[in-house]
């Protein structure tokens, strides 16, 4: 085999491999170079974009052949070719969450930035279009690659509560040095690949497996149900827990793994297609409404009527309000499955450690993935420790098992050290989405526009397994209302099994798909009543005070302060829409508007967090940290908490975790709980850390500290040495450690109750244009006012709010999931970098005294109101409602045309 | 372990592919996407290096587009106003780093019925230089993609050029695409249209829909209602039904047949109103 030369990073490299590699396979397995991400292994996604010969490259495109002689830069030689001002430019601005296409946004902007050192916004869009990136919303990496030209940018000095801090995990995230599920594995293991269900529904029966692993030299081992010590059955909600690691005999779901394969680590691919299984396709039933006829096929013995189960909230009386009301509209809708399309595909890697198994996975749930994977295997729970890589985008569905089991399952199995990586089209085809929701729903006013009373019914496709359905299920009736007074209500969700992917968590748990239908009847009813379609909103907003459908009485409701906040921008858009539309033309100009309302944590559950932070002889402070970051900024906005309470600088802080075995349970990354739950867990530590110095030290209240070395010292004259204090068992010289858990109470049968200690309240408005003969959507911009009560890190909340607006967008207009259809990135279409217009963020303060420092959660609460405010405003520009999602150009099209699409 | 062969002329490639079959690789776009989580199997011929298939050249016959040539490079190049809707097109194909590796000839060669390349191309009544160890031979791009994923190329045979015949390189050119988002997007429809004008008549014209049938088409009824009638309002003379008769849609994920055909005669309106400075 002849070698192939060429330059990496600066340095000459000579390679003896097959030639027909794949540059990012050789870059990654071979070169040690982890920076360039693979995303799709299809050229869909852009992740492994590098440079070759000074042009962007896909590296997953590019055989090892054609870069013989050639010049090839990574993430990782980045700042030695001049482009360390990039680099500092994305962390100024925001432009990495996750961090998962960093990489690649910076590659491409380095080959645009060389020819262009000043790019236009536009040139940054079409230089960086072939990039997909799922957190950021793109418009701060535009802004950054804009911006990267700057030298001397004074740095940003302020930390505290408000302060625009950089991400204190970034500097890993715009170098390459971060490291994902894929990125970090023991050389000389097994690759685990699993065998996956071709079929929605399938009775299997497994062939001659020792012949067949005889005649596959690499093959080592092959495990299936039979191999499950513990119980082969998990679900994140105990008591629904239902779906097996491994499937024994029968598949419900196409993409359910029935059987693993462990494969030396080599470089050796045996054929798979030849594994010995024999499939018996069966009937599946694929919508809810088969699946609730009168003697359709049960997927689950112990669920009649395939119904999982059902959330019911009821107040008054909706019917007989609504009978009287002075207007009233109704509406169906439906929704489609969507796809988290983080650009991570599920990996990680597990080995033992003595008797401890030792898993390293993606996840947005560490001590879940501990008890769950325990019990699997039949383990004790400290015999399994969770170590979170970096996530490259969960949004949901990394709260659930993936490659957790798999992986401990043969490292126990072998006693060898392996690694999984699902595939994107497995990542797709195995992993949750977004239920399909079908929601008829009734609302009515008076005659002076006060909204009275809602009925609401919503069945919602929870596919083959509960994962989060039943969440959903009690989530939206909850929410049903949307943010407004409804003092008559009758909601009920039902979650209903199908031979479908498995419905779990999406960002808002069902509430969007909700919000659609409310959102959009309250533009008909404002029509109706003859009243502005803000104004009518305005009118109905919760204020303080005022009681929701559980019979909350609320406390800090912003909703109110974010409408108003639109007032001035509605005004303009409006008046600009007119001026256009006066014009006449093919191009109808439309406004829409929409609200969001978002109760943070757990319904009505335990939820607690616990943080410790203790400070060590040598002067450092150690922040146990246990909340996983998935690229919404934990890491950053729980430090800056904890340091605001402690009085320390920010600087002074050093993270560890989270992994179970170091960090305690901070819960999962879920329910925008995160830097309200756990923030206040660290602003009580900080505080009792600060309690037990100031007492130490004999400082005052007021005392302002600082760290000088090994010594705390006051600026009132104080001064703590701290290697003359004795440690104790953790090493620490001063150690606090407090949890928080918000005060809910259980619903009763009417959902009477306090599910929520804190809500969080948005709204946004959207201005859009249609193009009248083909049916396509032109957003224009995008004004989105949130209430965060408090807002720790602007540049973070910013963040997740043009982030879950890019969701939101994909959610009304291109996203469509259908298994064995668009198990891929490109019949999967997610918004690019040219799909996500200007976005004006308008950050709320409206303090909740249950909150950090008066913050409420936010994560979920941007997407929300996107979707239904882009349908107003294309009901606003055409006149007609598309109430069957996403909005494709051919379905608009035909609505515009009053023909069925 | 490929057997990976990358020849540095075209004899050496034709004589390798003669000696049995290899896949044949050019800017990978395709074929990696095709195998993805594993490596590429069996012979393979990667073409990036031989020097008769790169360069954009004027010949005789009209203009040479080697098979090799990226998207990238056909932006870039200074051609004629006739080629317009190429070049739109080529910043249409992926992203910049699809457009820097995708080749023209593997465009071609891998025939999807939504392919960006091709209407343009049909629009300039391309051809293409099939070339084997027994020698070369030509024939219209129209009579080379023979259905979806399917070519008259045969065994051991190599796209070595695309040929634009010197008749087509007259007038001026414009390419649409319509998607369900902007970048990196398979078309719901596309549209090439290339008119010839003298003394304000339409002298030509030139009309390929693609992703609207499972070949790329052109569109002669259509090409009719404007040849030899007056530039200003040509647009209008395009009607739906014309449209409709000369493409056959599918309906899939991405949109429906009635409306592929619905949008296909109003792209062309509007690039035969963009080329002819009137409303569509």
């Amino acid at each position: 085999m002849t070698p192939t030369t060429f330059t990496l990073n600066g340095r000459k490299q000579v390679l003896t491999t097959d030639p027909g590699r794949r540059l990012s396979e050789v870059l990654r397995e071979d070169c040690g170079l982890t920076g360039t991400k693979v995303g799709c292994d299809a050229g869909d996604c852009g992740a492994c974009t590098v440079l070759v010969a000074g042009r962007a490259a896909c590296a997953c495109l590019t055989p090892l052949a054609q870069i013989a002689g050639q010049t090839v830069v990574t993430v990782e030689g980045l700042a030695a070719t001049g482009f360390a001002r990039l680099q500092a430019a994305f962390l100024r601005h925001g432009a990495a969450q996750c961090g998962i296409c960093t990489p690649g946004m910076l590659m491409a902007a380095a080959a645009l930035l060389s020819e262009t050192p000043r790019p236009s916004e536009a040139e940054v869009e079409v230089a960086l279009g072939g990039v997909l990136c799922r957190c950021t919303g793109y418009r701060k990496i535009i802004a950054a690659v804009c911006d990267a030209w700057r030298e001397d940018v004074p740095i940003a000095t302020a930390t505290g509560i408000g302060a625009r801090t950089e991400r204190l995990d970034g500097p890993p995230k715009v170098t390459g040095r971060d490291r994902f599920g894929a990125d970090l594995w023991q050389k000389g293991g097994l690759v685990v690949k699993a065998i996956r269900s071709p079929y929605d529904h399938a009775r299997f029966a497994f062939g001659d497996m020792q012949s067949w692993q005889a005649a596959q030299p690499s093959v080592v081992a092959v495990f299936t149900a039979a191999d499950i010590a513990g119980r082969n059955v998990f679900g994140v909600i105990a008591a629904f827990a239902d779906q097996p690691a491994l499937a024994e005999g029968t598949a419900r779901f196409r993409g359910e793994a029935v059987a693993l394969v462990a494969i030396e680590d080599d470089g050796a691919w045996p054929d798979l297609a030849g594994f010995p299984i024999r499939w018996d396709a069966l009937p599946a039933v694929m919508t809810p409404h088969d699946a609730m006829a009168d003697g359709a096929a049960q997927i689950h013995a112990n669920r009649a009527g395939n119904l999982l189960t059902e959330g019911f909230v009821q107040r008054g009386d909706a019917d007989a309000a609504l009978a009287t009301s002075a207007h009233r509209v109704t509406g169906h809708y439906q929704t489609a499955f969507v796809e988290h399309a983080y650009i991570e595909p599920e990996a990680g890697s597990a080995w033992m450690d003595s008797d401890t198994l030792v898993i390293r996975a993606c996840t947005q749930a560490p001590v879940m993935d501990r008890d769950a994977t325990a019990a699997i295997l039949g383990l004790p729970p400290d015999r399994v420790r969770i170590i979170p890589s970096a996530v490259g985008g969960g949004f949901g569905s990394k709260l659930d098992l993936s490659v957790q089991p798999l992986l401990g399952l043969v490292a126990l199995k072998t006693g060898r050290p392996v690694r999984m990586v699902f595939s994107r089209a497995e990542s797709m085809a195995a992993t949750t989405k977004r239920h399909p929701a079908t929601i008829t729903a009734q609302i009515g006013c008076d005659a002076q526009g006060h909204v009275t009373a809602m009925a609401f019914e919503g069945v919602f496709n929870t596919g083959a397994y509960a994962s989060w359905g039943p969440t959903v299920a009690n989530r939206v009736p909850v929410h049903a209302t949307g943010p407004y007074r409804t003092p008559h209500i009758h909601a009920r969700a039902r979650a209903i099994h199908t031979n479908g992917p498995v419905s779990g968590a999406f960002r808002g748990f069902g509430v969007p798909q909700a919000a659609i239908a409310q959102e959009t009847l309250y533009d008909r009813l404002a029509k109706a009543a003859g009243i502005d379609r803000l104004a009518f909103r305005l009118k109905n907003a919760y204020r303080d005070g005022d009681v929701t459908a559980t019979g909350q009485v609320l406390a800090a409701a912003g909703i109110w302060e974010c409408l108003a906040a639109l007032r001035g921008p509605w005004a303009r858009a409006l008046g600009e829409a007119l001026a256009a539309n006066t014009k006449g033309g093919t191009i109808r100009r439309g406004v829409g508007v929409a609200s969001c309302w978002y109760g943070c944590g757990n319904t009505s559950l335990p939820n607690p967090s616990t943080i410790r932070v203790g400070i060590r002889a040598d002067g450092s402070v150690m922040l146990h940290q246990g909340a996983t970051d998935i690229g919404q900024g934990s890491d950053t906005v729980i430090t800056q908490i904890c340091a605001e309470a402690c009085g320390l600088p920010l600087a002074a802080f050093t993270l560890i975790g989270p992994d179970t075995f170091l960090t305690p349970d901070a819960g999962k990354t879920s329910a925008s709980r995160q830097t309200f739950v756990t923030g206040r867990a660290a602003e009580a530590a900080g505080r009792e850390l600060r309690a037990a110095i100031l007492r130490q030290g004999n400082m005052g209240e007021a005392a302002r500290l600082t760290l000088d070395g090994a010594a705390i010292v006051s600026d009132t004259g104080g001064r703590i040495d701290l290697a003359a204090l004795s440690a104790d068992e953790l090493g620490y010289v001063f150690r606090a450690e407090q949890t928080y858990d918000p005060p809910t109470t259980a619903l009763d049968a009417n959902g009477q109750g306090t599910p929520y200690a804190v809500y969080g309240y948005g709204a946004q408005m959207v201005e859009l244009a249609v193009d009248m003969a083909l049916g396509t959507v032109r957003l224009l911009k995008i004004t989105a006012a949130h209430d965060v009560g408090r807002a720790i890190n602007p540049m973070l909340a910013e963040g997740q709010i043009e982030g879950g607006i890019a969701q939101g967008i994909g959610m009304a207009l291109m996203e469509e999931y259908i298994a064995g259809r668009t198990e891929n990135l490109h019949d999967y279409l997610i918004p690019t970098i040219g799909d996500v217009p200007p976005i004006d963020s308008i950050l709320i303060e409206v303090p909740h005294p249950e909150g950090p420092f008066g913050a409420k959660g936010l994560g979920e609460h941007v997407l929300i109101p996107t979707a239904p405010a882009i349908l107003n405003a294309i009901a606003d520009a055409t006149g007609v409602l598309v109430t069957t999602l996403p909005v494709l150009p051919h379905r608009l099209l035909a609505a515009i045309r009053g023909e069925e699409a | 372990m490929t057997d990976y062969a990358r020849p540095g002329d075209m004899v050496s490639a034709l004589r390798l592919l003669a000696s049995g079959p290899r896949l044949v690789l050019a800017g990978g776009t395709d074929l990696y996407p095709a195998c993805v989580g594993r490596g590429l199997t069996g012979a393979v011929l990667d073409l990036t290096a031989v020097p008769e298939m790169k360069g954009v050249e004027k010949i005789a016959a009209g203009l040479r587009i080697g098979a090799c040539v990226t998207w990238a490079e056909i932006a870039a190049a200074q051609l004629s106003p006739a080629l317009a809707a190429l070049q739109q097109a080529a910043v249409e194909v992926g992203g910049r780093q699809i457009q820097n590796a995708g080749t023209i000839g593997g465009n071609l060669c891998n025939a999807s019925p939504a392919a960006d390349g091709v209407p343009p191309l049909l629009a300039l009544a391309a051809e293409v230089e099939l070339a084997s160890v027994q020698g070369v031979r030509r024939m219209p791009l129209s009579a080379f993609i023979t259905g979806p994923r399917q070519t008259a190329l045969r065994p051991a045979e190599i796209l070595c050029a695309v040929l634009v015949p010197r008749a087509a390189l007259t007038g001026r050119s414009v390419f649409h695409k319509l998607g369900a988002r902007k970048y990196l997007v398979i078309s719901i429809a596309s549209v090439a249209v290339r008119l010839v004008e003298r003394e304000g008549v339409v002298a030509d014209a030139a009309v390929a829909v693609g992703a609207c049938s499972a070949v790329a088409r052109r569109l002669p009824q259509v090409e009719a209602a404007l040849m030899g009638g007056v530039l200003a309002g040509a647009a209008e003379r395009i009607t739906d039904a014309a449209v409709a008769a000369g493409v056959a849609p599918l309906d899939d994920i991405r949109g429906s047949a009635a409306y592929r055909a619905s949008a296909a005669a109003e792209l062309i309106r509007r690039a035969v109103a963009g080329l002819t400075g009137g409303q569509a």
